[in-house]
């Protein structure tokens, strides 16, 4: 369990170093981030008042429209000069350097979330930090649901040609789940009288959901990678 | 085997469809829904089959994933197609009974809901196989254990998410009269679903000979 | 440079953790519907249909059912006969191709 521990935290600094250095993934995710919810904020403010409800999905959706954007470039650097193959050729465990990755996108991913939360609230006039630990749990559950399955698909899909393309077409139905979930229980927070039984319900769901996909994707992430 | 079970399966099949119509005719009209109810039997027995489609889909793939047996893929395949062509039955099927009975073509019912996202991930599975490149035999069969995963999930959601569909608890409660044809529709769509599996099956089984042919002449 | 530490990964401790995942899996699929079936049964009752139950409409307004039906019933036979007529046109351009390489492999053997 060290060893995994400590491939898991290699993966991660080395990430983290390549992205200290030139920032790219970090400042384009955000850009988009903001640019997308002042997308939706034209479709869903009408009179300068947004449509009842609107808030928690703008932001479940602004979640797993970046979320995709990163998880899509999570492994781009592995491609370059065959380090991916150099990456599963180290004697390690594989599942190690998934959680490395996914760690890694959830780190960038909670960033992303920090703004664009602050965002919706400003924006769409939601009280989304009314119940702040309730919505604190929904979006990091939401997020490893989300995340787990996309860093999976995201280290499948390397080496087809059209993976730009296929990791939307594939993500978005099988995390439909985690969109329900999450945009269901913001909305039961940020109604005008909040629903916490229903809000725990949601966040229950949430969590048997991550544990089935992160243990599915750590079975699977090896015999799927292997050439 | 695969062969000789066809012919079989597919008579057999008929046999059920034909007779079906005749039981469903003679079933009791139920009291509120009246004679669109009777929808229900092939409706209900079509999502069965997507079902069973769907679970050999993720058993078949899981099979092909850890135990690297082409077959398993073969089967894979052919499940996923079967199950798209039930799935398209219930979700054609199922607005127009909700026309009858609920005035509208859709309402985001939670069972209707369901069928539809079970069906994107069916036909993404098939774009990731046609447009995946090579390999994508074992990415696909990734995604169609994460689809059976994913069953339990999208029932309990979407069920708190939304519901007007009459509960499924209603099926084993049924009396005897309108039992009998839908049992047997259910079967008879069992029946076919196999059948067209075998049929699916060989057509895969042939490419894969003619591959291993065209192989083989490359060699000369 | 610090990979080199990590070789010798045994094989019973990914097997372990194999164990320790399955079970995780089990207790989930048996646990999380369980869960939340008793929390999900208030929520279920409160959500407002807006729905006028067939009967209270005027027999004027009602669609005739057996036609639909019909069309459901076709819409069935269809999509099976169809579905089977593809595969059967499919397996039968590759049993055509199938019988052409057969002719050339013959062809190459006999030369």
């Amino acid at each position: 369990m060290r060893r995994f521990l400590q491939v898991t935290w290699l993966v991660v600094r080395k990430d983290l170093r390549v992205e200290s250095r030139n920032k790219e993934m970090l400042l384009t995710t955000l850009f988009f981030a903001v640019s997308c919810v002042l997308v939706f904020s034209f479709g869903f403010v009408r009179g300068g008042e947004a449509i009842e409800g609107s808030a928690s999905g703008v932001l479940w959706i602004t979640i797993a429209f970046s979320g995709t954007l990163a998880l899509g470039r999570a492994f781009e650097r592995e491609r370059h000069h065959d380090a991916l193959r150099g990456l599963l050729m180290a004697p390690v465990d594989r599942p190690a350097i998934y959680v490395g990755k996914l760690v890694g996108v959830l780190l960038l991913l909670a960033v992303v979330e920090a703004l664009v939360v602050v965002m919706v609230a400003f924006l769409f006039q939601a009280p989304l930090f009314r119940h702040g630990w309730w919505l604190l749990t929904l979006l990091s559950l939401g997020t490893i649901g989300f995340a787990s399955v996309g860093t999976l698909f995201s280290a499948m899909l390397l080496r087809t040609r059209s993976r730009a393309v296929l990791l939307p077409v594939l993500l978005y139905p099988v995390t439909i789940p985690v969109l329900i979930m999450g945009v269901s229980g913001t909305f039961a927070l940020v109604q005008p009288e909040p629903d916490l039984v229903l809000a725990r319900v949601w966040v229950s769901l949430l969590f048997f959901f991550d544990i089935v996909f992160v243990t599915l994707a750590l079975w699977t992430f090896e015999p799927v990678m292997t050439e | 085997m695969n062969r000789r079970l066809f012919p079989w399966l597919i008579g057999l099949s008929l046999v059920f469809f034909v007779v079906a119509p005749i039981l469903i005719v003679r079933a009791p009209l139920e009291q509120e829904m009246g004679l669109i109810q009777k929808i229900f039997y092939f409706h209900f027995s079509a999502w069965m089959a997507m079902y069973l489609g769907i679970c050999i889909l993720g058993i078949s793939s899981a099979l092909f994933l850890f135990r690297r047996k082409p077959a398993a893929d073969r089967l894979a395949v052919s499940a996923a197609e079967a199950a798209i062509v039930f799935g398209l039955m219930g979700l054609i099927t199922g607005p127009i009974w909700a026309v009858k009975s609920w005035g509208v073509w859709w309402n985001w019912d939670a069972r209707t809901t369901i069928a539809l996202i079970l069906e994107l991930i069916l036909v993404a599975y098939l774009i990731l196989r046609t447009y995946g490149g090579p390999g994508s035999d074992r990415l696909a069969a990734g995604l169609g254990m994460f689809a059976m995963a994913n069953l339990p999930f999208l029932y309990v959601s979407t069920n708190i998410w939304r519901t007007i569909h009459p509960p499924t608890s209603v099926v084993p409660t049924l009396p005897v009269d309108f039992g009998i044809p839908l049992w047997w529709s259910f079967a008879g769509f069992i029946v076919l679903c196999l059948a067209l599996l075998t049929a699916r099956v060989r057509l895969e089984e042939q490419r894969a000979t003619l591959d291993r042919l065209y192989l083989a002449l490359e060699d000369e | 440079m610090h990979l080199d530490d990590l070789t010798g990964v045994s094989r019973e401790e990914a097997r372990r953790w194999r164990r320790v995942a399955l079970v995780l899996i089990l207790i989930a699929g048996l646990g999380g519907p369980g869960q939340t079936v008793d929390a999900a049964q208030p929520a279920e009752q409160s959500v407002p249909d807006g729905f006028v139950p067939m009967d209270d409409v005027p027999a004027e307004e009602q669609l005739p059912a057996a036609p639909l039906l019909a069309a459901a019933y076709i819409v069935v036979w269809v999509l099976a006969i169809g579905y089977l007529w593809t595969i059967w046109r499919r397996l039968g351009s590759v049993e055509k191709e199938l019988a052409e390489a057969l002719r050339r492999v013959g062809e190459t053997d006999g030369a």
